[in-house]
């Protein structure tokens, strides 16, 4: 397991592995923002939360299509699903990878990308938490994503509208979080429930990935 | 007869031809019960009901939303227990009824979506509002959209139906949480908005607080869209037999010639 988490890591890092253009991608959503809602700081303060965690969603979901789709094409998820490691852990070091390239990335970058927004203070610790905490189900839904999308010739396009009406529960209680963070309100109902959304994904949704890839393998 | 060999009568119908031969005796009798009892209802409902005291006669748009907004939830669930059926015991009859509901429950949401706006206009004042009710039913729509998209986009038959049941299976799951998460995100945003309380009285699922003189008709109308979904699901899926059939066909043929 480790050894799979490492390659995956390593290919994700060197050439061409596209490590970085979730981030860039963050960035320029997140500088359009402003070019299209006008430079006022109160109004940009007063969606910046909500306009963070839609950036770093959308910049989740840009990098899933490679996910699976290369190992596919080089036959080496083939290898993988005949390998003594059940393809349970194979999907979940794949969504750990993921997380680790694309998700904390983001999650380390927002703050920055909070000043431009002029974010509220209290608003940065929760973003930041409720981003570390909803970016892992992310990423383990979108492998869901990418596991049934992966034998398809242009899975792009399909993979997103699959998975974007999945994002809505952890989009509706992260953002609520760093929304009520960023006024001041209490937000510990919100991030109970991000913290339970993420924790059942993880507990389950490998399972479903796992099923899903066999049917596309066989 | 006892129950467990009721229960096994039950999947003969698993056998498409048996399927296609019942289903084609009672097809008519659901057609024509189902415009019968559509037509009724809403001849009653439109024409012998008296006008809200507060809504008017806008109000007569519930024969309509009510029955179409029932019929798109129990549509996915009707597609749920079908997808179980065919992850469980591989009749094919039964994926195929997945499929053919699909675009029959799209249909249904996008009319009680576009009832609801025409509702919406004169007695909210908008089209469109961001109530937790009319937003889950907008991310229905979607997970309705995806679904489809699926069986579309797959090639090999099997391997579709297997994808978009366990699809249909999560979705559920994700489309609960969503109706949930979505009440939550309304009250976080706008804490008693007028609109939405008005919303919520008059709501369609305040039955209760439907007068008698409304609730009948409205329970014919109901009955009528429950047996044209029927009737639909029928058709289409002996459709999708058939469609299963020449093709089939066309490969015997192909490796015989």
């Amino acid at each position: 397991m480790i050894a799979l988490l490492k390659r995956d890591l390593t290919l994700a890092f060197r050439a061409g592995g596209g490590f970085g253009l979730g981030l860039a991608f963050f960035l320029i959503v997140t500088v359009l923002v402003p070019f299209s809602v006008g430079p006022q700081s109160s109004l940009l303060s007063t969606i910046a939360p909500g306009v963070l965690w839609l950036g770093a969603l959308l910049a989740c979901l840009l990098s899933l299509d490679r996910l699976l789709a290369l190992d596919w094409e080089d036959g080496s998820l083939d290898l993988l699903a005949t390998a003594p490691l059940p393809l349970e852990s194979v999907v979940t070091i794949k969504a750990l990878a993921h997380w680790i390239t694309t998700g904390l990335p983001l999650v380390l970058a927002a703050p920055v990308l909070g000043v431009l927004l002029n974010l509220p203070v209290p608003g940065f610790f929760w973003l930041v938490v409720s981003l570390a905490l909803g970016t892992p189900a992310l990423s383990v839904i979108g492998t869901f994503g990418a596991a049934l999308t992966v034998g398809l010739k242009r899975g792009g396009l399909l993979l997103s509208l699959l998975v974007l009406p999945l994002y809505v529960p952890t989009l509706i209680f992260g953002a609520e979080v760093a929304r009520r963070g960023a006024t001041g309100m209490e937000t510990a109902t919100p991030l109970l429930m991000l913290a339970g959304i993420t924790a059942a994904t993880i507990a389950l949704l490998p399972f479903a990935s796992a099923a899903v890839l066999r049917v596309n393998l066989r | 007869m006892s129950i467990a060999s009721k229960a096994n009568a039950l999947w003969e119908y698993a056998n498409p031809k048996k399927f296609l031969t019942t289903t084609e005796r009672v097809l008519p009798f659901f057609w024509i019960s189902s415009a019968v009892f559509i037509v009724v209802g809403l001849v009653w409902g439109f024409f012998f009901t008296p006008d809200d005291y507060k809504q008017g006669s806008t109000v007569k748009i519930i024969y309509l939303h009510v029955p179409s907004a029932l019929m798109a939830i129990n549509c996915w669930i009707m597609m749920l227990a079908t997808s179980l059926v065919w992850l469980v015991r591989r009749h094919h009859v039964s994926a195929l009824a997945a499929r053919a509901a699909a675009p029959v429950g799209i249909v249904m949401t996008l009319i009680a979506l576009a009832t609801g706006a025409i509702w919406g206009q004169p007695m909210w004042g908008t089209w469109w509002a961001w109530d937790p009710r009319l937003t889950s039913f907008l991310i229905l729509f979607l997970f309705y959209l995806g679904y489809v998209a699926l069986w579309e986009a797959i090639e090999d038959p099997d391997t579709a139906a297997d994808l978009t049941s366990v699809l249909c299976l999560v979705g559920s799951v994700f489309a609960f949480l969503s109706r949930y998460a979505v009440n939550f995100w309304n009250q976080g945003l706008h804490q008693g908005a007028s609109v939405m309380r008005v919303g919520a009285v008059t709501g369609t699922d305040t039955e209760e607080k439907v007068s008698n003189i409304f609730f009948f008709p409205l329970l014919v109308c109901i009955i009528g869209f429950v047996l044209l979904f029927i009737a639909l699901v029928f058709y289409r899926t002996g459709t999708e037999i058939r469609a299963r059939r020449i093709k089939a066909l066309i490969a015997r043929e192909r490796v015989n010639g």
